[in-house]
């Protein structure tokens, strides 16, 4: 299966690389950078090249690719999906993916790759897993472990891996019990023109953090679960109650984790949040154009619109753009010719306005296409779909935990043609 | 550092160590003084010292061999972390000379005791095979062991294992596959993938396809396939029915069950399992069942991850036709990357259809304006394709097109003359006007592809333009040493098209052009204008040819087929690398067809019990997360329904105790029927029935009522009352979760039930009375133990009124007392005389007798119960880890050891199991090969462990921890007794 593991940052280095069977020579890697090469954007590396005796898969994440060698025919989303969970699992260990956290614990991450790899094939990716056999790094563990000469591997095995539930660790204590779920929607939208919407669709998620002392049996349950149309769970769930009885029961794993996924059925209409209006025109035979935005929040039941920022891909013939904003700030990125246009909170009363003059390369044909508008928000307090979540009951211990919901809405990918 | 006697240096040049290797550095020349540290008791610096040995082992074979007894030494740690860990290091470092070690090392931890060693063995099958491929027969054997294996840890390695040594060995899936598809879905998400990746080939070489009756099927359109799984179940039936009486298709139920396990599994969170499952759909399902795969795989579309999504998108190439609800999932947004972009944009190319056509196209328009030139072309190209499928939308496709060749963007123009001119050839006659409008385009446009495209359609067309046809060709004649090779090769196919229709006025521009390609650099063309000189212009040396001349190069052309570059991937199965690249991949196996006649599914068949014991458990512990079983199939199979799990836990009981009638069966001659009897409380059959009516509560008892369950009185014999408990006692204890429900023991031991004789017939004045514990739980009082009293009546009279008065009790000890029995009618009235009784006896945790005086109407009989002590234990379901943590825990003054030797007829597993557990109600812990037993008192709670192990040569060390010593010294002796017969 996965026969190696390289790690390359966004300049090229490999600085970091792991064999599970015998050695691959870095020169492999030569091929994954010809095709970087040949597409100008991260983002549009091919994840499998297919090299002569070699294959390789590779994501991007956090400015980093990691890039698996394989040899044989193997399910291409099997790596790619056991590759994001090795970078979520550094995230969750160090706090972030980044290539100064796993250089600095390149230890631990050398430990934690052979615990989750055995001859290529996944052995141990549950985080609980994870970290009973290999302790997480703290500043306090680092000192008690010089002091008293104890290291942070776990001696025995964790009692998870041979149970039913390998989610879950065995002994959990906490003073305080606290079960928490964000429930966060996302809005992915296209808007035409017009402002009519091509096309829009809720996703969401529930994240959870769940500190409960032993073993827990939780059930969620839903005032309104006809809205969730498709959903994917975590292996905790039983499938069988929520299909008779629309309700999650599980016995959580320990910390934070992604409960759900779920997809509001398409028939319910998306109500958008906000409203756009603009003139992006560029004038025939002059180096300029106009550009003119404003942006203002549509009923939202009461609730304010935060944290909007607007990010628009201007074409290539702009040199640069003459805004004055009614409220943020905008900048230009000349290079990658992209505006980002951070507007905060959306006061009705005095909707925001972005407008002015863009400079075109003198010469150059008028641009085809106008841009296109890729619009971040934020609501609290709300779930755009109407979910809401009734009641959570515990069964199998005794004391009472500090139960919380928390609704979030955000823009997806949410773009605006114009 | 490495030689210094602290661990934490140590440690701390390990580190360095690992951080060189991490960074590619070559840190071979620290092989000897790193390997000395293999033996290292820190275990942090173990393994690191492993990570290294790794690495490097395969280049310094020599000094590798030198850690080899620390392995060796590590796989008989009684750790299991470090056993595994000792094997794992063993089979990574691939040094050839050590393959023997390593064979008898995988075959040893094959059959350990822990589930995760077992897992590591499984892991370590290929990394042996592919150092040395000579050791497949053996390997194969030792899968053979693990594929049997029942914990759904090993399950998913041992699979992966199976894929990679002998994957043509499907024979080794069969009695295998039942349980493959149930644990399916408690193994881990990487286990899950392989599993039902090989499930499905197996399914490709077992079962009959299910699309070969589809004229069938289209009968039926009003089957909910689409519907939840009760209506699925609930329709399967008549249809089933109907269908098999015009003798179509009948799916196989292992086949069925194979897709009813995996549905569920669309839900989960790997994207790679969702993908499996949908290519297992694809490849298996009925045709009309295929499209609950197409909402799980728009979600993975979503998904954030860009390549995840990439990956879902070629695979929704080519499952078309279900994604139709979902189509507004696939536009495009202007910040996708480019390759995503064109794969939805195939996606929605096949989508088109007479209805969402204009809405698709409408979008279509929105793409043409993209800054990405790539994609525009792309999309011209799908325009076009959707005009070929789609008739009626042609001239709206053809407007659109001939707009854009007014683009300023020469690769938008290209594109769409390429695509105009495909297009025109369906239909030329109409569109004469198009034809004038790019002829006049030849000026403008310098892209070769499409310059060569008009010329072909304006010399192809020359009837519908006469005029500007010459035209043109003058224009091209002129600037034809400086065109593209294949405009020139277009140049003179006009040109000699030309000079067949229109001599006049082309002729001498005809021999030009052919004169100027004579002399051209490249041969090709020059071939050409030879060729085409030597047909159309008449010598007198030209043959026969010259008269077809015309019919050469006029001939109607077919049009063409606008075909998607992505069609011809579907031969490889869904999802897989080679279907991801188009090209077989190495190690690449095909998907076999379906077989025309369906192999003997019998096949598959395992002995029942093992099935029934395992999979209660699972039950139990999971609560319900079980998958739906197949309620449909019913009656029809019986061989199969012992396999199915039923869904809910009573009629689970119920299944059970019908298996167990079933063996109960031969002992009991005197038997009625079980059922029956329920039914009809006062059947007249038994004379008894009338003499008995007295008892309050005999049918009440049954449903779990209030002790004295005398209500068994009206069964007909002992055994058959023992079944009617197992029905009372069976569903109340299903539910209490994690408690092993004693149920489950009862099918081995039942046959063992010794009975004990309390009061002989001779002695007791034609009264016998036997008594024995049926390990069940008492249902009123948890801490008391059982005892079925049965007392037969050998007299000619009757005897009334029989009841157990004045119990002696030692202190501490409770009993439950029973009712009075009124009558015992004399056994010569119809020779069935049996009443058991069911006292609930507390022996708090002690053992002495218990005294009962039992009196009859006139007579009283003192008589003594003595428990075996095995009886007084309750067994407990356990993990090794539990039980070993436990066993920790009961050491020195509560372990007590004897040395025995073990008989030859006792000397296989099953017999000791049996051995032991007739002598103590204890579970024998499944998970595990032998030797282990658990229980507890069933009045304190106390744990009480058997450990049995065989040592070499019949001779076995027998340990029993508990803090209950005296319990304990008295189940040595009883258990090495039993074992001694």
């Amino acid at each position: 299966m996965i026969h190696s593991l390289f790690l390359i940052n966004c300049s090229g280095d490999i600085f970091l690389e792991k064999h599970w069977k015998s050695v691959v020579s870095q020169s492999v890697c030569d091929y994954f950078f010809e095709a970087q090469e040949k597409a100008a954007d991260v983002e549009n590396v091919p994840p499998v090249i297919s090299t002569p005796h070699h294959y390789l898969i590779s994501i991007y994440r956090e400015k980093i690719f990691f890039v698996s060698v394989i040899q044989t025919e193997v399910p291409p989303l099997f790596v790619i999906e056991f590759l994001h969970r090795v970078a979520d699992t550094f995230q969750d260990y160090f706090g972030e993916c980044s290539e100064t956290a796993i250089k600095d614990n390149v230890v631990i991450v050398y430990e934690l790759l052979e615990e989750m790899l055995d001859n290529g094939f996944p052995l141990a990716t549950e985080s609980n897993i994870l970290k009973e056999l290999i302790k997480p790094p703290t500043i306090l563990r680092s000192v008690v472990n010089s002091i008293t000469g104890s290291s942070n591997m776990g001696e025995t095995l964790p009692t998870g891996q041979l149970s039913n539930i390998p989610w879950r660790k065995a002994v959990v204590k906490y003073t305080n019990n606290e079960a928490y779920f964000d429930v966060i929607e996302e809005i992915d939208a296209i808007i035409d023109k017009s402002g009519s919407t091509v096309f829009a669709e809720i996703q969401g998620v529930i994240d959870s953090c769940i500190k409960l002392s032993g073993m827990p049996d939780l059930s969620l349950s839903f005032m309104n679960p006809r809205l969730l149309d498709d959903v994917s769970f975590h292996p905790c769930i039983r499938f069988k109650r929520w299909e008779s009885e629309r309700v999650l029961s599980f016995i959580p794993p320990d910390g934070n984790f992604r409960l759900i996924s779920y997809r509001v059925s398409s028939q319910n209409l998306v109500a958008i949040p906000v409203y756009v209006k603009h003139i992006i025109s560029f004038k025939e035979n002059s180096s300029s154009g106009r550009f003119d935005v404003t942006i203002g929040p549509k009923q939202n039941m009461g609730k304010t619109v935060e944290g909007v920022i607007v990010t628009v891909h201007m074409p290539k013939a702009v040199l640069n753009m003459n805004l004055t904003s009614t409220q943020g700030s905008y900048t230009f990125d000349p290079v990658l010719k992209v505006l980002t246009w951070d507007i905060g909170k959306i006061s009705p009363q005095k909707l925001p306005n972005l407008k002015g003059i863009v400079n075109l390369q003198s010469g150059a044909p008028k641009p085809e296409e106008n841009p296109s508008l890729n619009i971040q928000f934020k609501i609290q307090q709300l779930a755009i779909s109407g979910l809401k979540v009734n009641r959570l009951d515990m069964f199998g211990e005794k004391y009472k935990p500090f139960k919380g919901v928390k609704y979030i809405t955000k823009a997806g990918k949410f773009q605006v043609r114009t | 550092m490495l030689d210094s006697n602290k661990d934490s240096l140590k440690l701390e040049a390990m580190k360095r160590i690992v951080a060189m290797i991490a960074r590619g550095k070559n840190a071979s020349d620290l092989f000897p003084a790193v390997v000395k540290n293999v033996a290292c008791k820190n275990i942090e610096v173990k393994k690191l010292v492993y990570v290294y040995l790794v690495r490097y082992a395969e280049e310094q074979q020599d000094l590798a061999l030198l850690s080899i007894s620390t392995f060796q030494r590590g796989l008989k740690d009684p750790n299991q972390l470090i056993r595994a860990s000792a094997l794992r290091v063993l089979s990574s470092i691939r040094v050839p000379i050590i393959v023997p070690i390593m064979m008898l090392a995988i075959k040893e931890a094959a059959s350990d005791m822990s589930p995760y060693v077992r897992k590591t063995a499984a892991h370590a099958i290929p990394k042996l095979y592919s150092l040395d491929s000579d050791q497949k027969d053996q390997l194969i054997e030792v899968i053979e062991k693990l594929l049997a294996d029942k914990t759904t840890l090993v399950a998913g390695s041992v699979v992966m294992a199976f894929e990679e040594v002998c994957p043509e060995r499907i024979d080794l899936i069969h009695k295998n596959y039942r349980k493959l598809c149930n644990l399916l879905i408690d193994v881990e998400e990487w286990g899950q993938v392989v599993i039902i990746n090989m499930l499905t080939r197996y399914a490709r070489t077992q079962f009959l396809s299910p699309n070969q009756n589809e004229s069938l099927l289209e009968e039926n359109p009003e089957k909910a396939f689409y519907g939840s799984d009760e209506e699925d179940s609930k329709d399967d039936k008549p249809d089933a029915a109907s269908l098999v009486k015009r003798k179509p298709y009948v799916m196989d139920p292992d086949h069925r069950l194979l897709l009813r396990n995996t549905k569920p599994l669309l839900q989960s969170r790997n994207a790679a399992v969702v993908m499996a499952v949908a290519q297992l759909y694809f490849h298996l399902a009925p045709k009309a069942e295929v499209g609950v795969i197409a909402k799980a795989l728009v979600r993975l579309l979503r998904s954030h991850r860009s390549q995840g999504n990439w990956a879902a998108a070629k695979a929704a190439l080519s499952v078309q036709g279900m994604f139709e609800p979902y189509l507004k999932s696939f536009y495009i947004r202007s910040t996708d990357p480019t390759q995503i972009k064109i794969l939805k944009l195939e996606v929605l190319t096949n989508l088109a259809n007479e209805t969402n056509i204009s809405t698709i196209l409408r979008e279509f328009q929105t793409y043409i304006r993209s800054m990405d030139k790539d994609f525009v072309a792309a999309t011209i190209q799908a325009i076009g394709r959707c005009a070929t499928n789609i008739g009626k939308v042609r001239d709206t496709c053809l407007n659109g097109l001939v707009q854009l060749l007014s683009n300023r963007d020469e690769l938008v123009v290209a594109e769409s003359v390429v695509v105009i001119k495909k297009l025109l050839q369906m239909q030329p006659s109409q569109h004469s006007e198009i034809i004038k409008h790019m002829a006049k385009l030849t000026d403008n446009i310098q892209v070769p592809m499409a310059r060569a495209s008009i010329l072909w359609l304006i010399g192809e067309y020359c009837e519908h333009v006469p005029k500007i046809a010459p035209d043109v060709l003058r224009k091209m004649s002129k600037s034809f040493t400086g065109e593209e090779d294949i405009v020139k090769l277009q140049v003179i196919n006009l040109a000699a098209k030309l000079y067949l229709t229109n001599s006049k006025q082309s002729k001498l521009l005809t021999q030009y052009v052919l004169n100027l390609a004579k002399y051209d650099q490249n041969y090709d063309i020059r071939d050409r204008a030879r060729f085409i000189r030597q047909l159309i212009v008449p010598t007198e040396k030209s043959g026969a040819l010259n008269k077809y001349a015309k019919k050469l190069f006029l001939a109607q052309k077919p049009a063409p087929i606008l075909e998607s570059s992505f069609k011809d991937r579907d031969h490889f199965q869904l999802g897989s690398l080679s279907h991801l690249l188009n090209a077989k991949a190495v190690g690449y196996q095909e998907l076999p067809d379906w077989p025309d006649e369906a192999p003997d599914p019998s096949v598959r068949n395992v002995e029942v019990p093992c099935y029934e014991e395992e999979e209660e458990q699972e039950q139990v512990k999971k609560g319900k997360k079980k998958p739906p079983q197949d309620e449909g199939k019913g009656g029809s199979e019986s061989s199969w329904e012992e396999g199915s799990v039923s869904e809910s836990s009573s009629s689970e009981s119920d299944s059970g105790s019908e298996a167990e009638e079933s063996q109960s069966e031969p002992e009991s001659k005197r038997r009625t029927t079980v059922r029956g009897r329920a039914g009809q409380p006062g059947r007249g059959l038994l004379p008894l029935s009338s003499g008995t009516t007295p008892l309050p509560c005999r049918e009440v008892g049954r449903s779990s009522h209030p002790p004295p369950c005398t209500g068994l009185g009206l069964s007909s014999c002992p055994s058959l009352s023992i079944l009617d408990q197992l029905i009372t006692s069976q569903p109340q204890h299903v539910p209490t979760a994690f408690l092993p429900p004693s149920a489950q023991m009862l099918s081995p031991v039942f046959s063992t039930m010794k009975t004990y004789e309390l009061l002989h017939r001779m002695a007791g004045e034609g009264l016998s009375v036997e008594y024995y514990f049926n390990r069940q739980p008492f249902p009123p009082d948890p801490h008391m133990v059982a005892v079925q009293i049965q007392f037969s009546n050998n007299t000619e009279s009757e005897v009334k009124n029989l009841r157990v008065s004045e119990p002696k009790l030692v202190s501490g000890m409770r009993i439950q007392e029973f009712q009075e029995i009124a009558v015992e009618p004399s056994g010569s009235m119809v020779g069935i005389d049996t009443c058991p009784q069911l006292p609930g006896v507390n022996w708090a945790g002690s053992f002495s007798l218990w005294h009962v005086s039992s009196s009859t109407h006139s007579r009283q009989f003192y008589v003594s119960i003595q428990p075996p002590v095995g009886e007084l234990m309750a067994p407990v379901f356990m993990s090794e880890n539990e039980f070993k943590k436990e066993q920790s825990k009961l050491t020195g003054m509560s372990e007590i050891t004897e040395k025995l030797t073990l008989l030859d007829k006792c000397q296989s597993d099953h017999t000791i199991v049996q051995r032991v557990t007739a002598a103590a109600n204890h579970l024998h812990a499944p998970s595990f090969p032998t030797g282990r037993f658990a229980a507890k008192t069933v009045t304190s709670g106390s744990l009480i462990l058997i450990t049995l192990e065989q040592k070499e040569a019949a001779r076995a060390h027998l340990t029993v921890n508990s803090e209950k010593m005296v319990i304990g010294t008295m189940l040595v002796q009883d258990i090495s007794q039993a074992l001694a017969q």
